[in-house]
C-alpha cells in the first residue's frame, strides 16, 4: 500500500530523545523508534540468565518417559510429603501424655485434656456424626450423648468400652450384646397383650395410657416377660443395655405406636467396634470428648 | 520557564530522569531546630527499646514492646489486647486531625521537621557532606571522571549510609522482641530468620529512600503534598517569599542605580542561595508550592545574605498569604489570625477523639466474659424431664495475677448450673481459676425443671465474679427449650 506521507529514505530525528525515527508519518503522526529503557532491557536480560538457573535448579523439562529432576531431586509433592510428616511428628508428641496417662488422669490434667478434647472433636466429625449427629445429639434409633441417659452406662470406662468393642458388633468378642425380643413377631405375646403391656409401661414413665386400659393386666405381662431384663420397677439393666423405662428419654421415639411396634419387632441397634479402625490414643480422647458433652457420669 | 531543579518542566518530555540536587550547608535558627529536631526522634527510636518497665515476673518487662507471639502489645502502663486494637484507630484519628491543625497554624511542620523521610534525608546529606565536601565540591567529584580518590570518597559514602540503614532496620525488630535478648541472640546469629529479613528490608527501604530517592518520595510517592494543598488557607503560616519587598530583583549595584534614578528596587539580590540549600531543589520565590516541604533552610540562608549586606533580615519567612497581599497593596498587614473557626474545629475534635479514648483507656475493664450458646444441640432433654443448655464461657483476665472467678446466674427459681471441672461452692457458684493474662474457657451447663411452661425461649444472665478485686463481667443469653 501506497501512503503519500510515507518519507523511508530522509532520516528523521525525535526532537525529545534525539532518537532516529522510522521514518513513517500518517496524518503527520510520526512512528519513533525510540530504544527500550536500559533498566528495563537489563531487568529483562537478568530474567533470562534466572529461569536458565531455574531450569536446572527444579525440574523443567519433560522426557521421553519422565523429566528433568533438577539439582536439588525438588518435588512439591515431596515437600508436601515431609509437611505431612513434621505436622503427624508433632501431633505424636503431644498425643504422648495421652498414651500413658489413665483417662481420669487425662480429664484431671487441663493440658492433657485440652489435647484429648481437640483430638477427641476432630475424630469424632469424622467417625461418628454420621449416626451420632453434630455434637453428639442423637437421633431416632442413634442415641443423644449430650443427655444423662446411658443404655451401656455412662462413665468413662464405659464409653470407651463401647467405642473399643461396639454393640452387638458380633466381629468382636467381647462386644456388648444385649436382646430386646420380637415378642409380636415371635408369637410371645398376642396384639391386645401387647397393647395391655405397653399402656403399663407408659404409666411408669407417666405417659398417657390408652383411655380404659387393663393396667393390671398389663403389670402381670410386664413382670413375666419384662421385669427380667428391664427391672421390676422398669428401671432398666446397664448389663444387658435395657434401657430405663421410667425417664423421659426414648431412644424410638414415646408414642404409643412406637412402642407397640419395639415390642412387637424388637430393637437391636447395632455400633461397630472402633478398636479394629481406630488407634488406642484416638479412642481414649473420643471417650473424654464424649465424656464432656454433658452426660458423663 | 522553571529554574525548579526536581520538577521536570510542563512543556518538556514527560519522561526524564530526576536532576539530582546539590543541597549546599547552611547555618542558623531553623538549621538547629532541626539539628534538635533530629537528634531527638532518632534517639527516641534507636533507643527506646532498651527502655524497662516493671510489670511484674509473669509479663515481659520492655516498655514498648509489640509482642505478636502472645498477641499483646504493651505501651509502658498500658497493656492492649488484639480485641483492643481499635485504640489504633483513635491514634490514626488524632494523628490525622494533628496533621490538618500543624498545617492550618504553621505549614508542613510535619513534613520539614518531623517525617521519618526528611529526617533521615536529613542525616543521610550531611554525611555526604562530610565525606564528600560542600555544594560544589559535589558538584565536581560528580561530573569528573572516575578516580582512586573518587571511588574512595563514594564507597566510604555508601558504607556509612548503609550502616546508618542497617542500625535504622535493626532498631526495627528490637521492638518486636526482648531488645537486649534480641541483640545477642543476633550478633551470634540465633536469631530467627524473620529478624534478619526484617533488618534487610528496613535496611533497603532506608537505603534507597533516605540516600537515593529523597525529595522524589515527597514528590512523587507521598500523597500529603496534595492534600496539603487543598486543606491550606491564607491565614496559614507557611515559609514564603515576600515579593513584595523581594520585587523588582536587582544586584546591589544595580539596586543603587535604579534607586538613584527613583526607581523601585527589591531586597532580593538574585544570589540564589535560597535555591542553593533547598532539599528539594525548588526556588521559594515561585511561591508557596508542591515541592516546597517548609524545613526553613532557605530562611536561614537568606537571613544570612540580608546580614551580610545590612539589610534587615526576614525576606523569606513564615508569613500568611493575607499579610503579603496586603502589604503588595500598600495596606498594613491583618493581624494574625491563629484562632479561627477552621483551628478551633480541629483543637475540639483532637480534645473530643482524645479525651474519649483516655475515658475508655482509663474505665475499661480488666475482666471480661463471652458467652456462646451451644448450638448442636440447642438443649438437652434430660432423664427426669428437666430441660439443659450449654454453653462456653471464655473469660479473659487482663490482670497479672491469677484469679478465682466465680460463675453465678440470673435465672429463674430452680434453675441448676455447673461449670465442666470447676470446683462447686454449697450455694451453687462455681469458681474457675484463670491465669494471669490470659483466657480460659470453660463449658456451663444449665438446667431448669419445667421451661417450657414459660415459653421456648427465655432470658438469662451469666454473671463472671472476681470476689476480690469486686470485679464483675454479666453477659445475657437465651436459654431454649423444646
Amino acid at each position: 500500500m501506497t501512503n503519500p506521507n510515507h518519507t523511508a529514505h530522509e532520516p528523521d530525528f525525535d526532537a525529545v530523545t534525539g532518537q532516529s525515527t522510522t521514518g513513517h508519518s500518517w496524518d503527520g503522526i510520526r512512528e519513533l523508534n525510540t530504544p527500550l529503557p536500559r533498566w528495563w532491557l537489563w531487568t529483562f536480560y537478568i530474567t533470562i540468565l534466572w529461569s536458565i538457573g531455574y531450569w536446572l535448579v527444579y525440574p523443567a523439562w519433560p522426557l521421553i518417559s519422565s523429566h528433568t529432576t533438577g539439582l536439588f531431586g525438588y518435588s512439591s509433592r515431596a515437600a508436601v510429603a515431609l509437611e505431612v510428616q513434621a505436622l503427624e511428628q508433632r501431633r505424636d508428641q503431644q498425643a504422648a501424655g495421652l498414651k500413658t496417662a489413665s483417662l481420669e488422669e487425662i480429664k484431671a490434667s487441663p493440658e492433657l485434656l485440652r489435647v484429648a478434647l481437640a483430638r477427641g472433636k476432630a475424630s469424632f466429625a469424622e467417625n461418628c456424626v454420621g449416626c451420632h449427629g453434630q455434637g453428639g445429639t442423637g437421633a431416632p434409633s442413634y442415641p443423644n450423648l449430650t443427655d444423662d441417659d446411658w443404655v451401656w452406662g455412662g462413665g468413662l470406662k464405659d464409653i470407651q468400652a463401647t467405642i473399643q468393642n461396639g454393640i452387638r458388633w458380633t466381629q468382636n468378642a467381647d462386644t456388648r450384646m444385649g436382646e430386646m425380643l420380637a415378642f409380636g413377631r415371635q408369637g410371645m405375646l398376642k396384639k391386645d397383650e401387647i397393647e395391655q403391656v405397653v399402656d403399663f409401661v407408659r404409666s411408669l414413665a407417666k405417659l398417657e395410657p390408652a383411655k380404659g386400659a387393663n393396667l393390671a393386666a398389663g403389670k402381670a405381662l410386664y413382670e413375666t416377660n419384662c421385669a427380667s431384663c428391664h427391672g421390676e420397677a422398669g428401671k432398666g439393666n446397664r448389663e444387658v443395655g435395657a434401657p430405663d423405662l421410667t425417664d423421659a428419654i426414648w431412644l424410638y421415639g414415646s408414642s404409643r405406636e412406637a412402642m407397640i411396634e419395639s415390642v412387637h419387632n424388637g430393637r437391636a441397634g447395632i455400633m461397630p467396634a472402633w478398636a479394629s479402625r481406630l488407634d488406642p490414643v484416638t479412642i481414649k480422647a473420643l471417650t473424654v470428648y464424649v465424656h464432656s458433652l454433658g452426660g458423663g457420669q | 520557564m522553571s529554574s525548579n531543579a526536581a520538577i521536570p518542566d510542563e512543556d518538556g518530555p514527560l519522561y526524564v530522569s530526576a536532576k539530582k540536587v546539590y543541597p549546599q550547608r547552611v547555618k542558623g535558627r531553623f538549621r538547629r531546630i532541626k539539628w534538635a529536631l533530629l537528634a531527638f526522634c532518632l534517639g527516641i527510636y534507636y533507643f527506646l527499646p532498651f527502655v524497662r518497665w516493671d510489670r511484674g515476673p509473669a509479663l515481659p518487662d520492655q516498655a514498648v514492646l509489640v509482642d505478636f507471639e502472645r498477641r499483646r502489645f504493651y505501651f509502658f502502663f498500658i497493656e492492649l489486647w488484639p480485641q483492643e486494637v481499635y485504640y489504633l484507630t483513635g491514634l490514626l484519628i488524632l494523628a490525622a486531625i494533628v496533621l490538618f491543625l500543624m498545617n492550618a497554624i504553621a505549614g508542613r511542620i510535619w513534613c520539614g521537621y518531623l517525617c521519618p523521610q526528611t529526617v533521615w534525608t536529613d542525616l543521610f546529606f550531611a554525611v555526604e557532606r562530610l565525606i564528600e565536601g560542600d555544594r560544589r565540591d559535589r558538584i565536581k567529584l560528580d561530573a569528573e571522571g572516575w578516580s582512586a580518590s573518587k571511588i574512595g570518597l563514594k564507597a566510604a559514602k555508601h558504607f556509612v549510609w548503609l550502616m546508618i540503614a542497617w542500625w535504622t532496620g535493626g532498631a526495627w525488630v528490637l521492638y518486636f522482641s526482648d531488645a537486649p535478648t534480641l541483640v545477642k541472640d543476633l550478633a551470634t546469629f540465633q536469631a530467627p530468620f524473620s529478624a534478619y529479613l526484617w533488618i534487610g528490608i528496613l535496611t533497603a527501604t532506608t537505603y534507597v529512600f533516605a540516600g537515593h530517592m529523597r525529595e522524589q518520595v515527597c514528590l512523587y510517592m507521598c500523597p500529603w503534598p496534595r492534600i496539603q494543598a487543598a486543606l491550606t488557607d491564607s491565614d496559614a503560616l507557611n515559609v514564603t517569599y515576600k515579593f513584595d519587598r523581594g520585587e523588582p530583583r536587582a544586584s546591589v549595584k544595580q539596586a543603587a542605580q535604579l534607586k538613584a534614578a527613583g526607581q523601585p528596587a527589591g531586597d532580593c539580590v538574585e544570589c540564589k542561595q535560597c535555591i542553593a540549600v533547598c532539599p528539594t531543589g525548588i526556588d521559594i520565590r515561585e511561591g508557596t508550592q508542591l515541592g516546597c516541604i517548609q524545613c526553613g533552610l532557605c530562611i536561614d540562608a537568606c537571613d544570612d545574605v540580608m546580614g551580610k549586606l545590612g539589610r534587615p533580615t526576614g525576606l523569606i519567612g513564615y508569613d500568611t498569604v493575607k499579610a503579603v497581599e496586603a502589604r503588595a497593596c500598600g495596606t498594613s498587614p491583618p493581624a494574625l489570625r491563629l484562632v479561627r473557626p477552621r483551628t478551633v474545629l480541629y483543637a475540639a475534635i483532637i480534645a473530643f477523639v482524645g479525651g474519649a479514648m483516655l475515658y475508655q483507656l482509663a474505665t475499661r475493664a480488666f475482666l471480661n466474659l463471652a458467652v456462646v450458646h451451644e448450638r448442636t444441640p440447642l438443649f438437652t432433654t434430660l432423664k427426669d424431664g428437666s430441660i439443659r443448655n450449654a454453653y462456653t464461657l471464655r473469660i479473659a483476665n487482663k490482670r497479672s495475677e491469677e484469679r478465682p472467678i466465680a460463675i453465678t446466674l440470673d435465672a429463674p427459681m430452680g434453675t441448676t448450673w455447673e461449670v465442666a471441672g470447676a470446683q462447686q461452692t454449697a450455694d451453687w457458684r462455681p469458681i474457675v481459676i484463670v491465669p494471669p493474662d490470659s483466657t480460659l474457657d470453660v463449658r456451663l451447663f444449665v438446667t431448669m425443671p419445667q421451661p417450657q411452661a414459660r415459653g421456648p425461649s427465655q432470658m438469662i444472665q451469666i454473671k463472671a465474679a472476681d470476689l476480690s478485686f469486686g470485679e464483675n463481667a454479666t453477659v445475657k443469653d437465651n436459654f431454649f427449650a423444646p
